[in-house]
C-alpha cells in the first residue's frame, strides 16, 4: 500500500506538447471551476521561485473546485533535458503543458491584451470573473487573489 | 503645534505617494507610436557614454532592451549582430541596453555585459541603464524588447515597438522579421507594418 501513497511523477505522458489552442480551449471554460492557468519557464528566476505556491494551491482547497494549469514557456529543445527533470525534480504535481506556438504576437493579445509578453504571468478565471495578472505572487498573495473567486 | 507636524506627515505621505504613481505610470504606459523619444546619456562597455545625439549620420535607430541571462535575449544576440551589419550603413544602428539591477542577477552586471559583448562580438553600443532610469521611460518591459525610431528634425520619433521576428528558438523557421521589415519601410519613407507586435521575455529585473 506504501506505493500507493506516491504521487506520480511527471514524464513525457503525462506532459503534452500543444498548441494555442490548447490554452484557447481551457479559457472557453465557464463552469463552476475556478481554473488558474500560469504561464511560466524553468529559465525564469521569479517564475520558479512562484511555482510551488500554484502547485499547492489545490491541496490548500480541498473542497473548492479548483483547476491549476502550468503552461511552460520553455524551449521546445529542452523538453525531454530540462523541463521533465525539473518536474521530476521539484515533484510538481499539477498538469503541465509546454506551449510551442513560436509567434507569440498571434496569441498574447488573445490571452489578455493587458499583457506585454514578460513572464511570469498568470489568468485567473471562472464563470462569474476572470482577470490578468502580470506579476510574480507571494503564497499570500496568490491565496489572497484566489480566494475573491470562490 | 501637534496638528501641524501631523499635516506636514499628511502631505509628505501624499508627496510621496504622487511620486511613487508618476513612477508607476511611466514605467506601465511609457511610449506609443508616434511619441518623440528623449535622449539619453548611458555609460557603453568600453566606458564612454554614449547618447542618440553622438549618431550624426543616422537616420534613425534600433533601440533593443537586451541583457545577458534571459534565454529569450540570448537566442537573439547573434541576430542583433547581423542587424547592425546590414543596417548601420544604411543609417540604422542597432543600440542595446542593459536594463536590468545586477543586484537580482549578477549575470547581468557591467563587467559580464563587457564579456558578453566580447563573446558574441558586438558591433553595437552595449549600454548600462545604471539607475533604471531609462527604460521605465522608454516603457520597456522585457528583454528583448525593440523600439524603433526614426529621426525627424531634431526628434527622434517611435516608429514600431515589439519583437525582433517571430521564431525565438529556430531562426531557420522564421516567417516575419518584425524589426527588418520595419526598418525597411522607414528607408522607403513608408510606415511600418505592423507597428507594435508582442514577444515572450524576461521580466526587467528590479530590486525589491
Amino acid at each position: 500500500m506504501a506505493f500507493a501513497a506516491k504521487a506520480q511523477l511527471q514524464d513525457s505522458t503525462t506532459v503534452p506538447i500543444v498548441g494555442f489552442d490548447y490554452v484557447q480551449q481551457l479559457m472557453q471554460q465557464k463552469n463552476d471551476t475556478t481554473y488558474v492557468i500560469n504561464f511560466w519557464a524553468t529559465w525564469c528566476g521569479p517564475c520558479i521561485k512562484e511555482l510551488p505556491h500554484f502547485d499547492h494551491l489545490k491541496a490548500s482547497y480541498p473542497d473548492k473546485k479548483l483547476k491549476v494549469i502550468l503552461i511552460s514557456l520553455d524551449f521546445k529543445k529542452n523538453y525531454k533535458n530540462v523541463l521533465l527533470p525539473y518536474l521530476q525534480k521539484h515533484k510538481i504535481t499539477s498538469p503541465v503543458a509546454l506551449l510551442y506556438e513560436p509567434d507569440a504576437n498571434r496569441w498574447i493579445e488573445k490571452v489578455s491584451p493587458e499583457w506585454s509578453g514578460a513572464i511570469p504571468a498568470t489568468l485567473i478565471f471562472n464563470k462569474n470573473k476572470s482577470s490578468f495578472y502580470e506579476q510574480e505572487f507571494t503564497e499570500k498573495e496568490l491565496h489572497t487573489t484566489v480566494e475573491t473567486y470562490f | 503645534m501637534k496638528k501641524v507636524i501631523l499635516s506636514a506627515i499628511a502631505l509628505l505621505a501624499v508627496a510621496a505617494m504622487a511620486v511613487a504613481f508618476t513612477y508607476k505610470t511611466n514605467a506601465t504606459t511609457g511610449y506609443a507610436i508616434g511619441d518623440a523619444a528623449a535622449d539619453f546619456s548611458l555609460k557603453n562597455i568600453d566606458g564612454k557614454m554614449v547618447s542618440l545625439a553622438d549618431f550624426k549620420d543616422a537616420k534613425g535607430y534600433i533601440v533593443v532592451f537586451t541583457c545577458n541571462h534571459c534565454p529569450y535575449a540570448k537566442a537573439y544576440e547573434d541576430r542583433l549582430v547581423a542587424l547592425d551589419k546590414k543596417y548601420k550603413t544604411q543609417g540604422y544602428p542597432v543600440i542595446a541596453i542593459n536594463p536590468n539591477d545586477p543586484a537580482v542577477n549578477a549575470e547581468d552586471s557591467y563587467e559580464k555585459m563587457q564579456e558578453r559583448a566580447k563573446e558574441k562580438g558586438f558591433t553595437f553600443p552595449y549600454l548600462f541603464d545604471e539607475g533604471q532610469k531609462i527604460f521605465p521611460i522608454f516603457g520597456a518591459t522585457r528583454t528583448p524588447h525593440v523600439f524603433i525610431l526614426q529621426k525627424d528634425g531634431a526628434k527622434n520619433v517611435v516608429k514600431y515597438i515589439g519583437a525582433i521576428d517571430d521564431n525565438h528558438e529556430d531562426e531557420t523557421a522564421v516567417k516575419t522579421k518584425y524589426v527588418e521589415g520595419a526598418v525597411d519601410a522607414l528607408i522607403a519613407g513608408k510606415a511600418p507594418n505592423p507597428e507594435t507586435t508582442k514577444a515572450i521575455g524576461c521580466t526587467i529585473k528590479v530590486k525589491k
